[in-house]
């Protein structure tokens, strides 16, 4: 498909248009905006990244497609909402000690949790459902992962990538409306506990005056959190055995099946994960962005993207494309971007991926042979 | 006729009757009678069952012969729209005007994205033509205002200058015409309780409709059809024999292109208004659903397809749990409440659910559409006629 000769030329080109970027960045715009815009497009690259590194699983493992992975990020937002709900049933008691305006004793509401375990610790609990929820989700994610890797995804191995995308695309129709029809069409706020309210001065903390550079404390807690997940999965890749016959089998399936191995039951665990993954992604993302049953299909594009700039099957690209892909909308929603090229922040990921696929037509770090038919 | 095979022109002549008589083939029910909700013949629903019809014709075009899925097609289909909702507003009321000028901009702007996203395939040009669309979708909505009108959409004002139509004078906005023949206007006819609608501006999409299939059928028929399927089969080998892909991959985008800029047009001339959602990826996603419900390759799959959707999108919508407890008035309460709340979630503004779910279903165990289903059924009546007749003399040689 390429013409030959101008490899060169190609191969320079992204590493050139980085360098004229990060030059004019530098150069134009001083060193505390810059950090700002670089702590505020983490949050979204950490989103991207976990997406992204989940779709990535399952391409490499499974070879699948999955246009219903935004809808899996989606449910576990909506793992939150539940939590939360569950934890703040309530039933009605009379308080006699305050009263309405008549004089009649007001019924208060008093959730069960606060019963049980006090006033004081039940607060706390309700308080931290979203942290919490990720004890819930879990189990839940790797339930839906496992469920829809043996019930649908398992009988397209065989068929073309076409086939695959549909399906999942209407996977991912059925879920967002079954969400819709459960919690309602409006976004759902919910809250970070207490104690992550707030913003934390990195503009002190650096040297720079105060109030320069605020960051939201849940934002770094979900970034670290993402640095977690993500470093988990690698290590869960690269030290254990699971892993490593995993890793054989995304290089050839077939030779680590002759080996006597199981192949086929250890993707479906991959699959899980992957979707544990994503589903962690989603509820830690919940007091960033109210959950709303559309979210999936909106943060879907967007990885789809993400994961073919990385470079399909590359774990390390995933990551590092989410990562400067979030980075570099948050650039580009400068005024100063904006005032060069209207409308910059809107586009900017895809005029990169455009220009990614152009000259690296195997993304950032993609693998041969992926997807490459 | 026409060069086309026997069979082709059996279906080109089944397609000219069915669109030519919808109005009296989509109203099967009286008026007033419980059925009536049934009904999709009246002019809205019938002119967005053939414009999307042509949408997909046209998308199959390329999908189907090449096998290169674009989730990307809204673009044109909005691109289509705005420059004909610019016709209308410069130059006169006219629509041919219109329609030819958004058939000739789709096809400049998808020689452009065609350009590059083709030089990927598989799922990589997927993510460039939806990369291309977004990005679209998105300038259409924030920078290009001027051209686009942002989120407000573009509409006709009263002080658009319409020069062919000496515009500006006017109290209220000009309906779209061909040479004086009103879009809008429509003759119904009242038969013992039936009424039928027959507007102008449907049969000017359906004669466009009957056009369209008849190129499609060309095109799939042609030697440039034949080069298009060996691209889909086998590239490599296509290439080892000389012959270099591109061309006709590009023609056939730049075709599929003006298909979505000629619906977009049509939509913009039977209601002059252009919006930037029009060019969103879901929009994208409809035509795609269109086209593998129908049938992917098939001649007649597509149209099938776009009008199966939005006859649910529109009838099946409307049904809500009132008309639910109509139909199942005869159970015991219980009973009827049960189903009820069975069936609530898949119909009315959660039809989408039974459409996902539907499209699931083709998708996995049809792959071949409705069209694949129908041949099948007619397989399997075939096959059942045919072991009765060999089985019966074996029923009584026992003894």
């Amino acid at each position: 498909m390429t013409s030959p000769g101008n490899g060169l030329i190609k191969a320079a080109t992204t590493p050139l248009i980085l360098v004229v970027i990060v030059g004019l960045l530098l150069a134009f715009i001083p060193l505390n905006e810059l950090i700002l815009q670089l702590l505020n497009g983490l949050d979204k690259g950490s989103a991207y990244a976990l997406i992204a590194l989940g779709l990535t699983l399952i391409f490499g493992t499974l070879g699948v497609v999955n246009f219903a992975h935004g809808a899996l990020f989606m449910i576990g937002s909506f793992c939150a909402v539940t939590l939360s709900r569950i934890l703040s049933l309530s039933y009605e008691v009379i308080d006699p000690e305050r009263k309405d305006f008549l004089g009649n004793p007001l019924k208060v509401d008093v959730p069960y949790v606060e019963k049980w375990f006090g006033e004081a610790t039940g607060a706390a609990i309700i308080d931290w459902a979203v942290p919490l929820a990720i004890l819930f989700a879990i189990p839940v994610m790797i339930a839906v992962g496992f469920i829809m890797e043996r019930g649908l995804i398992k009988h397209f191995y065989k068929r073309p990538h076409a086939d695959q995308i549909l399906v999942t695309f209407g996977l991912a129709i059925v879920l967002q409306e079954i969400i819709k029809a459960l919690y309602g069409a409006n976004p759902i706020p919910t809250p970070a506990p207490e104690v992550f309210k707030g913003s934390f001065d990195f503009g002190v903390w650096m040297g720079f005056d105060a109030n320069k550079i605020l960051y939201p404390y849940w934002r770094i807690v979900y970034f670290l959190f993402s640095a977690a997940i993500i470093g988990a999965v690698f290590a869960f890749l690269r030290f254990t055995t699971f892993g490593m016959v995993v890793r054989a089998g995304m290089a050839d399936r077939e030779t680590v099946g002759l080996l006597g191995i199981n192949i086929d039951k250890r993707f479906t665990m991959m699959f899980g994960i992957a979707a544990a993954v994503a589903g962690l992604a989603g509820v830690m993302y919940t007091p960033i962005n109210s959950p709303n049953y559309h979210m999936g299909m909106d943060f879907l594009v967007l990885s789809f993207v993400v994961v073919v700039v990385g470079g399909m099957g590359s774990l390390p690209g995933a990551v590092l494309a989410g990562f400067m892909l979030g980075i570099l909308q948050s650039f580009a929603s400068m005024n100063i971007f904006k005032d060069i090229i209207p409308g910059i922040d809107q586009i900017i990921i895809y005029v990169v991926a455009i220009i990614i696929l152009l000259t690296r037509p195997r993304g950032l770090m993609g693998r041969k042979g992926v997807m490459e038919e | 006729m026409l060069g086309l095979t026997k069979k082709d022109t059996t279906l080109l002549i089944v397609v000219a009757i069915l669109s030519m008589c919808a109005p009296f083939i989509l109203n099967p029910f009286p008026e007033g009678s419980a059925l009536a909700q049934f009904n999709a013949g009246y002019p809205d629903l019938m002119q967005r069952f053939v414009i999307f019809g042509i949408f997909a014709v046209g998308f199959n075009l390329l999908f189907g012969l090449t096998g290169y899925l674009s989730f990307g097609h809204a673009a044109f289909l909005g691109v289509g729209s705005y420059s004909a909702v610019w016709m209308f507003k410069l130059l006169s009321m006219n629509v041919l005007p219109a329609i030819i000028l958004s058939v000739i901009v789709a096809g400049l702007f998808s020689l452009l994205i065609g350009y590059v996203s083709l030089r990927r395939s598989g799922i990589y040009f997927s993510i460039l033509t939806l990369a291309f669309a977004e990005m679209s979708f998105r300038l259409a909505y924030s920078v290009l205002t001027p051209l686009t009108n942002g989120e407000t959409g573009l509409q006709l004002a009263l002080d658009d200058p319409r020069i062919l139509d000496g515009g500006g004078t006017l109290t209220s906005l000009p309906v779209t015409n061909l040479f004086g023949l009103e879009m809008r206007s429509t003759y119904t006819l009242d038969v013992a309780g039936w009424s039928f609608d027959f507007s102008v501006g449907y049969y000017l999409c359906a004669l466009i409709l009957i056009a369209a299939f008849y190129l499609s059928i060309r095109i799939f028929r042609s030697p440039f059809g034949l080069m298009l399927r060996a691209v889909k089969s086998n590239q490599q080998r296509m290439m080892y024999t000389g012959l270099n892909p591109r061309p006709y991959t590009l023609a056939v985008f730049v075709i599929s292109g003006m298909y979505a800029g000629l619906a977009g047009g049509l939509m913009a001339s039977m209601d002059p208004l252009a919006g930037a959602e029009r060019m969103q990826w879901t929009q994208s996603g409809e035509v795609v659903l269109m086209t593998v419900l129908g049938g992917v390759g098939t001649l007649i799959g597509p149209v099938l397809g776009a009008g199966f959707i939005k006859y649910f999108e529109n009838i099946f919508s409307k049904i809500n749990d009132t008309v639910l407890h109509g139909w199942f008035e005869f159970l015991p309460d219980g009973l009827e409440n049960l189903i009820v709340t069975i069936l609530h979630p898949f119909i009315g503004k959660g039809w989408h659910l039974t459409l996902g779910i539907m499209f699931m279903l083709v998708v996995t165990f049809l792959p071949g559409g409705l069209v694949d289903g129908g041949k099948r059924i007619g397989n399997l009546l075939k096959r059942k006629k045919a072991p009765d007749e060999t089985v019966t003399p074996n029923t009584n040689p026992a003894e």
